[in-house]
């Protein structure tokens, strides 16, 4: 079947089976910034935005999102060809990524958690994270990431609400 | 000749980025799958369903006529060269006993045939249409058994050891070492008593989050590509070579960004078989593993048995010690000698005053999944018995086990007669120690998890639990000596920045960037002027790969020696532009200073100048380093426990590492190493395992049921870099990368007894372990 699919706020008209998962349509289209490592729900690394809420990609059938926001981690950058949203510099300078292959899992989740808890607790992030595996880190500089990606999104928006306020 | 201090450093010993983290960070940076490739099949894998059996008939017919199935591979239509899958260097340590297909399968899980289709669905389906008759054999799934007589010998068609070490495939034994000295009769009986103890570790899966998944296809010039997950690609091109009979010089094995290896992508796996996809059909070729096919049929930690028998005086003094040590490896003999022989050569130098070792070790044959390269490599589990068994000792004696680690571990300036004795399926090579902090490691470790305040005190919890303190100690090495060989090349660029060509293979470790920086620091520019490329045997120069904790001190004395060569021509190209001796001249930020005049001319100038004016040459060099040995870094570790006397579940609470890596190139990603490394140490001590039925079938496959610690399980972890200098390394570096996952289960078994008094002898500590130890006690 043929559908529009929004994703990263793009429409993007695309083909694919009906029983294909979000994961297969998306990497299939060449977003192969979606990560797959056990397609069972177990590890976290096909993770996206869907309206913003982080779910495992290859759970959810294609079909079901038509119509909604799909975010992958290339959405964060989707104006600027070069730089980082301020959670991508966090894992970047506080050592969160090493191997890099969970990182837009990461990225993603600490993003939707942000949005929704500008300062969370050492718990709240650890409870986020859950059932998103990384096994290189050990996720002790995952969790600085987040801390540092929280302090970045606050300066940030000090700076924007001054630059508002001029 | 220490030649700085880290303060000095300008590059080296600080938190520079890593060089692929933008890449990384926004999803850009390729890995294997990710690579945009025309025209490709799929290839699937049918794997037995026995664990034990001859291959009377395949029937392909079926599976052939649906549509876009391209073709079957099996025993009957590939070459049956024996070789090793293991990827270690030339000619190597494990028996040549694999073969691409064999008529004879040997655990749930060995390949039997390849389906090459135009989808990987098809492909699937195809596979299940297959029909196998087998006559079935029987299976021996108990390694502590598969030596006896009446065990069903495993290996009987040819198999054969490539260098000249014992290999028994009669006996089931796929290696086998005796090595001692002293006289551990007489010590044993001038001992006041003998402690004896056995203890078992189990299989486990890396688990590095990326599967395994290799590509093959030919490129414009007709050359056949290998773009694969691999620790060690410059192995996978002479494998691929060896076991098609295809010339070196057609093959191209590049290592894109992988994640994680952890030492299960040091293993030649699926590399061949996409070669022999494409050699075959011509088409571009693709093979993924999915979760349940690397848990089952890729590689695993070895599961050991390792009995300690200590000779002790009443002072103390261990007299003599006996190292009996039993290894599985499953179906296939990968890594069968040398990773038996690291139990030994890892840990018994440690207390390098006890007068008479031996050590004795078997490894085994079974009907269960193969073992392979973890990181830890054997050290992990010598070091469970050895630091459970120190523990008990110093419990019976009553001596504080902190002093008493710091009263007999080997120091500066010693030696162990354990390095020369033992190698990797040789003789090892000598070597003194020259940068050992271990008491620093023991004390600022000891301080930090609060020691004197909570040990022995069975602090109770409010809901209950009792908790805990256990410690642990121990070194690794650095790189294989006199085996392992890394090399770089660099070129000078006339903008002033360097083409840095490394065949070390950066599997999210960070080795990119930290040889960067010791480039950087050679020539004293900032880290963003090396271009780094790594991995591509057509492009960089050869490397051993990465294993062994070689890359930094190895690789990186390579990058170093060439950095320093490519320094010399600078500075003989800017003497002439200067008119000034080179003994005057310095390197500073990207320039070239005259001492007299303080006159400077720019890296940019001066390779313009080389390229277009005088002296016309590229400002380019070359290197390679064997290291003549293999200094160790050392650690201790501390882990505080909770345990529920009610039900036996152990919740770890704090963990604390100090660690001497000699100079921490970069920090950051040091600790990065330690502390992946301890979780997968915790995770493997208290949770990971395989399971399996009676027909020797995993029966957990999946990370729902096979579990591995994440976010919310883990405790309060610390990692401490104690200060440090190693004379022999790249700006006094050694090792850091496998090192600390060998604390943990030990660790956390001493706090276990610490908090309830009972001793596990076997991992994982799952509370019905916990559990029936407390009952037992309690009888
Ligand atoms: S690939 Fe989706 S959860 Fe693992
Ligand atoms: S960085 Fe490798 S899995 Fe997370």
């Amino acid at each position: 079947m043929k559908a529009d699919f929004i994703i990263n706020g793009r429409r993007e008209s695309l083909e694919f089976d009906s029983r294909a998962t979000l994961l297969e349509v998306l990497r299939n289209s060449g977003h192969r910034e979606v990560k797959s490592g056990c397609e069972n729900g177990e590890c976290g690394v096909c993770t996206v935005l869907l309206d913003g809420i982080p779910v495992n990609s290859c759970m959810v059938l294609a079909a079901s999102v038509i119509g909604r926001e799909v975010t992958t981690i290339r959405g964060l950058t989707e104006d600027d060809d070069t730089g980082l949203s301020p959670v991508q510099e966090a894992f970047a300078e506080a050592g969160g990524i090493q191997c890099g292959f969970c990182t837009p899992a990461k990225v993603l989740v600490t993003y939707s958690l942000l949005s929704r808890n500008p300062q969370p607790s050492d718990e709240d992030i650890m409870n986020a994270l859950d059932g998103n595996i990384c096994r290189c880190t050990g996720y002790v500089k995952i969790l600085d990431s987040v801390k540092l990606a929280a302090e970045k999104l606050k300066a940030s928006g000090k700076e924007s609400r001054k630059e508002r306020g001029k | 000749m220490a030649e700085k201090i880290s303060d000095d450093f300008n590059y080296v010993g600080k938190p520079v980025r890593k060089v692929d983290s933008l890449s990384l960070a926004r999803g850009e940076a390729r890995f294997t799958d990710d690579y945009d490739i025309q025209n490709e099949v799929y290839g699937v894998f049918l794997y037995s369903d026995i664990p034990h059996g001859r291959i009377r008939e395949i029937d392909t017919a079926e599976a052939l006529s649906i549509d876009g199935v391209i073709d079957i591979f099996h025993h009957g239509n590939t070459p049956n060269t024996l070789y090793t899958s293991a990827g270690q260097g030339y000619p190597e340590p494990s028996p040549y006993d694999t073969r691409l297909f064999d008529s004879v399968v040997r655990f749930v899980g060995d390949r039997v045939a390849l389906v090459v289709a135009e989808s990987e669905e098809v492909a699937r389906e195809a596979a299940g249409k297959i029909k196998v008759n087998y006559e079935e054999l029987p299976a021996v799934f108990d390694y502590e058994r598969a030596e006896e007589p009446d065990s069903p010998r495993i290996h009987a068609d040819g198999e054969f050891p490539k260098i000249p070490v014992a290999y028994l495939p009669e006996k089931n034994i796929a290696a086998k070492i005796d090595i001692g000295f002293g006289n551990i009769d007489e010590g044993f009986k001038e001992a006041d008593f003998i402690v004896e103890n056995t203890y078992r570790m189990q299989y486990a899966s890396h688990c590095a989050t990326e599967p395994h998944v290799a590509r093959a296809y030919y490129d414009d010039r007709g050359r056949l590509t290998i773009v694969t997950a691999t620790q060690v690609p410059f192995h996978a091109r002479r494998i691929v070579s060896m076991v098609l009979g295809i010339p070196i010089s057609s093959i191209r094995v590049i290592k894109p960004r992988i994640g994680g290896g952890f030492g299960g992508k040091q293993e030649v796996i699926l590399e061949p078989y996409v070669a022999l996809i494409t050699v075959r059909t011509g088409r571009a070729s693709r093979i993924k593993l999915s979760r349940k096919e690397v848990f089952v049929s890729s590689r695993t930690r070895h599961p050991m048995r390792v009995r300690l028998k200590t000779g002790v005086k009443k002072s103390g003094e261990i007299t003599a010690l006996e190292m009996d040590a039993l290894m599985n490896n499953g179906a296939y003999g990968s890594h069968a000698l040398t990773v038996l022989s690291n139990a030994g050569s890892k840990v018994l130098p440690l207390f390098n005053k006890i007068p008479s070792i031996r050590f004795r070790g078997e490894t085994v044959y079974t009907n269960l999944p193969v073992g392979g390269a973890y990181r830890g490599y054997g050290a992990t589990q010598g070091y469970f018995a050895f630091n459970q068994q120190i523990d008990i000792i110093t419990r019976k004696l009553g001596l504080d086990i902190i002093e008493y680690c710091k009263k007999w571990h080997i120091r500066e300036g010693e030696t162990s007669k354990i390095f020369e004795a033992l190698g990797e399926g040789k003789e090892g090579v000598s070597q003194v120690i020259k940068s050992c902090k271990l008491d620093e490691c023991i004390d600022r470790g000891a301080a930090e998890i609060g020691w004197y305040e909570k040990r022995g005190k069975r602090r109770k919890l409010d809901n209950g639990w009792v908790t805990g303190v256990g410690m642990a100690i121990g070194m690794q090495g650095s790189g294989i000596p006199l085996i392992d060989m890394g090399s770089a090349s660099i070129k000078m660029n006339e903008d002033g920045s360097f083409n840095l060509f490394i065949g070390a293979t950066d599997l999210g470790t960070g080795s990119d960037t930290i040889l960067a920086q010791i480039a950087a620091e050679v020539l004293q520019v900032p880290v963003d002027k090396m271009i780094v490329l790594s991995s591509d045997t057509d492009l960089t120069p050869f490397d051993v790969g990465a294993y062994a904790s070689s890359t930094t001190y190895v690789s990186g004395s390579a990058v170093k020696k060439c950095a320093e060569k490519i320094r010399k021509d600078i500075l003989e190209v800017a003497s002439q532009m200067l008119g000034e001796e080179v003994s005057g001249l310095k390197v500073k930020e990207g320039t070239v200073v005259s001492g007299k005049t303080g006159e400077s001319v720019s890296y940019s100038d001066i390779c313009t100048y080389s390229l277009y004016q005088g002296g016309q040459h590229q400002i380019q060099a070359e290197a390679s380093s064997v290291m003549p040995e293999s200094p160790p870094p050392f650690i201790a570790q501390f882990a505080e426990v909770a345990v529920d006397v009610e039900t036996g579940k152990v919740k770890p609470l704090r963990f604390v590492s100090a660690v001497d890596c000699g100079q921490a190139i970069n920090p950051v990603l040091a600790e990065g190493q330690v502390e992946g490394a301890v979780v997968n140490g915790i995770s493997y001590a208290l949770t990971e395992e395989y399971r399996f039925d009676k027909k020797g079938r995993m029966v957990n496959p999946s990370f729902g049921n096979y579990k591995i610690f994440t976010a919310p399980d883990i405790p309060e972890i610390k990692t401490i870099l104690v200060e440090s200098y190693e004379e022999t390394g790249p700006f006094g570096a050694k090792s850091v990368g496998e090192i600390a996952i060998n604390g943990p289960a030990p660790a956390i078994a001493n706090a276990i007894y610490d908090a309830v008094g009972v001793r596990l002898f076997e991992t994982p500590f799952t509370p019905e372990r916990v559990f029936k130890a407390l009952k037992s006690r309690e009888e």
